[in-house]
């Protein structure tokens, strides 16, 4: 077996594209003289305007890694805002309550989606497109306009700093860390990784892989559900589109794919994941800075993203759609 | 007898429940009119459907449909504005996108490597920039009566059926021609040995490229016919096509289609966009809310790729 040397320029390859866009927007705020968004500050702030979709595509590169998908997590952050908003109602003693309920729902619904492809053998973007419309349907029929508020004390999560850095940043750079740590250091993140690449193999060499599917599709939706959190934090209260508006899925798919980890499976990992979000929100200030139309901004993300992909899928000589 | 009884494929059971269970609640739906009319309404998304069948039995997904039947209703609205001797440029200029698309798309596809779902939603994305872009974010124009004839028109007075609406004219003649295609030539044998194992098809000298080319394109022309026909009973609006992609899915998924290649047949997938259909329009008669469609849309996506796999399992292919 020859193993091709690409390997290091597929790590390599998101830092790269990171710093080609960090150039181009350092080009275009030149370019235009608006030199006041160069600071480090800036820079960092970019990040913080990413926080929701930071979240949910560490998660979403779990489900990625096992070589599934997650097509409903847009929606499980609806739920997940508007449950927290509701439970909480502006009173500060129903904060933890209202946490815990919705983590256990992003535990429940994670479960459910494992346990539908493991056990029944569906296709994972059927069974959590099927998880989505279900979502989606339960809560609009229930809700149709914002929902509760979420109480003072709750907003720090979104609004607070610390040291001059917001703490919702922070809590992205630990969650990313954590992962981390996860994946490299522990027999479970290794499973994941074994699983992804090959689940025959890991079946053969006793690993439960079922298990290891269900905990990362569980690791998927508690994330999106964390996501929630924090966007009734940020809005103050919960309204059932806001998943939905974010275009959370697809996007978290797309930041994913663009960090590096291949959704075939087996290959990547959550700091290309980081890497990725940050291209997205520089891709966005890029069109802010430089002036394009809000709609026309759409169609070049969608060129991009595809472009993005392509970088890292013209080199395998895969031949199946 | 009951060897023969279990081969029927299951979507043709649930269809005639559903059918009895509609004429039960709702004798309208006895009447031509009645029936007629329901046709009517499933006749974009059963198009839509079985376009979305090649590219599912090529292997792959096209998630763009949607966002060019939007295009296709904006586009030929602005284009037209009420002027009724342009109709028929239009209508080839929209058909020439769709060609556009799909090629595009499989290209990106073949050459670029890119998997499916990722190159459909960045046409997606890209599609409905373009129709906002253009429209401004609004519906804007008109389309004249000769457009809205497709979608809208009912021939009256005929014996035996009394009314036939054109579009169900289109959809038997669309269905007709995709499934020829698909069951009938050579092209239909390709396309199913490339979704099943393209290695395989590969080495036994299958055109991947070509093959795949033709499955998107059938996919994007059926989303502007289908938008076309939209376009006529529907009216112009922006989130027209939004979430039709999805339906398609789901129905070529419960007539049986696997996903990731080979297996479906048109015939099943229309039954599917059918079941689909008939499941909004009883849960219509029975007054629930629309958003309980999601939950059993959700619900019968998932079961159907259940039951199909359970059905796969033991008949041991």
């Amino acid at each position: 077996m020859n193993i091709p040397r690409p390997k290091n320029l597929a790590a390599l390859a998101p830092f790269l594209l990171l710093l080609a866009a960090i150039a181009v927007y350092v080009s275009v705020a030149i370019a235009t003289g608006q030199t006041q968004y160069l600071t480090a500050e800036n820079l960092l702030g970019l990040l913080g305007r990413s926080i929701a979709l930071g979240i949910t595509a560490i998660g979403q590169t779990f489900a990625i890694l096992i070589a599934s998908i997650d097509l409903s997590v847009a929606n499980l952050i609806s739920v997940s805002a508007v449950l927290a908003s509701s439970i909480m109602s502006g009173d500060p003693s129903m904060m933890l309550p209202a946490i815990a309920a919705v983590l256990a729902v992003g535990v429940v619904v994670g479960l459910i989606n494992g346990l539908v492809i493991t056990q029944f053998e569906v296709n994972p973007l059927i069974a959590t497109l099927g998880m989505a419309l279900i979502l989606q349907g339960l809560l609009s029929a229930t809700f149709n306009n914002f929902a509760g508020e979420v109480p003072e004390e709750f907003q720090v999560f979104a609004y607070g700093q610390v040291g001059g850095i917001s703490i919702s940043l922070i809590f992205l750079i630990a969650l990313t860390v954590a992962a981390w740590v996860f994946l490299r250091f522990t027999r479970a993140g290794s499973n994941i990784y074994s699983v992804g690449g090959n689940p025959d193999a890991s079946k053969l060499a006793g690993m439960r892989t079922t298990r290891v599917v269900i905990m990362a599709h569980v690791i998927c939706s508690v994330c999106a559900t964390i996501a929630g959190l924090y966007l009734a934090s940020r809005l103050r209260s919960g309204a059932p589109w806001i998943g939905r508006d974010g275009v959370y899925d697809l996007e978290s798919i797309a930041v994913v794919v663009i960090g590096g980890t291949a959704l075939s499976g087996g290959r990547g990992g959550v700091w290309g994941t980081l890497m990725g979000v940050m291209i997205f929100s520089l891709i966005d200030s890029i069109f802010n800075i430089a002036g394009v139309d809000a709609f026309a901004k759409q169609i070049l993300r969608g060129v991009i993203i595809v472009a993005a992909v392509a970088v890292y899928a013209v080199r395998s000589r895969r031949i199946e759609a | 007898m009951m060897a023969r009884l279990k081969q029927i494929n299951p979507v043709f059971l649930v269809l005639a429940l559903l059918f009895v269970a509609i004429a039960i609640l709702s004798p309208y739906f006895l009447q031509p009119a009645g029936y007629m009319n329901f046709l009517k309404r499933a006749a974009p998304i059963a198009i839509l459907a079985v376009g979305q069948l090649y590219v599912i039995n090529s292997g792959g997904f096209d998630l763009s449909a949607g966002a060019l039947v939007t295009l296709t209703v904006i586009g030929s609205s602005i284009l037209l504005d009420g002027d009724a001797s342009a109709t028929w440029w239009v209508i080839l200029a929209m058909l020439g996108v769709g060609v556009i698309v799909g090629a595009v798309n499989a290209l990106v596809v073949s050459w670029l490597k890119v998997p499916s779902i990722i190159a459909t939603l960045g046409m997606m994305i890209t599609l409905s920039g373009i129709a906002l872009t253009w429209s401004g974010g609004a519906p804007r124009g008109y389309l004249p009566e000769n457009f809205r004839f497709f979608g809208r028109y009912l021939i009256k007075d005929l014996p035996l059926i009394k009314i036939l609406p054109v579009a169900v004219i289109v959809m038997v003649v669309v269905c007709v021609a995709m499934w020829w295609l698909m069951h009938r030539t050579n092209y239909g044998k390709r396309l199913i040995a490339m979704g099943d194992n393209p290695k395989a098809a590969l080495l036994a000298g299958v055109p991947l490229t070509e093959t795949r080319i033709v499955a998107f394109v059938m996919s994007s022309v059926s989303a502007v016919l289908a938008g076309i026909l939209l376009g006529g009973f529907a009216g112009v609006s922006t989130d027209v096509g939004v979430g039709l992609e999805l339906q398609a899915i789901t129905a070529a998924v419960i007539g049986g289609a696997q996903l990731l290649g080979g297996r479906g047949t048109v015939g099943a997938t229309i039954a599917g966009a059918l079941v689909l259909q008939a499941m909004f329009t009883l849960l219509n008669i029975l007054g629930f809310p629309k958003p309980i469609r999601d939950v059993v849309q959700g619900l019968i996506l998932i079961s159907a790729v259940v039951i199909a796999g359970y059905r796969r399992r033991r008949s041991g292919g």
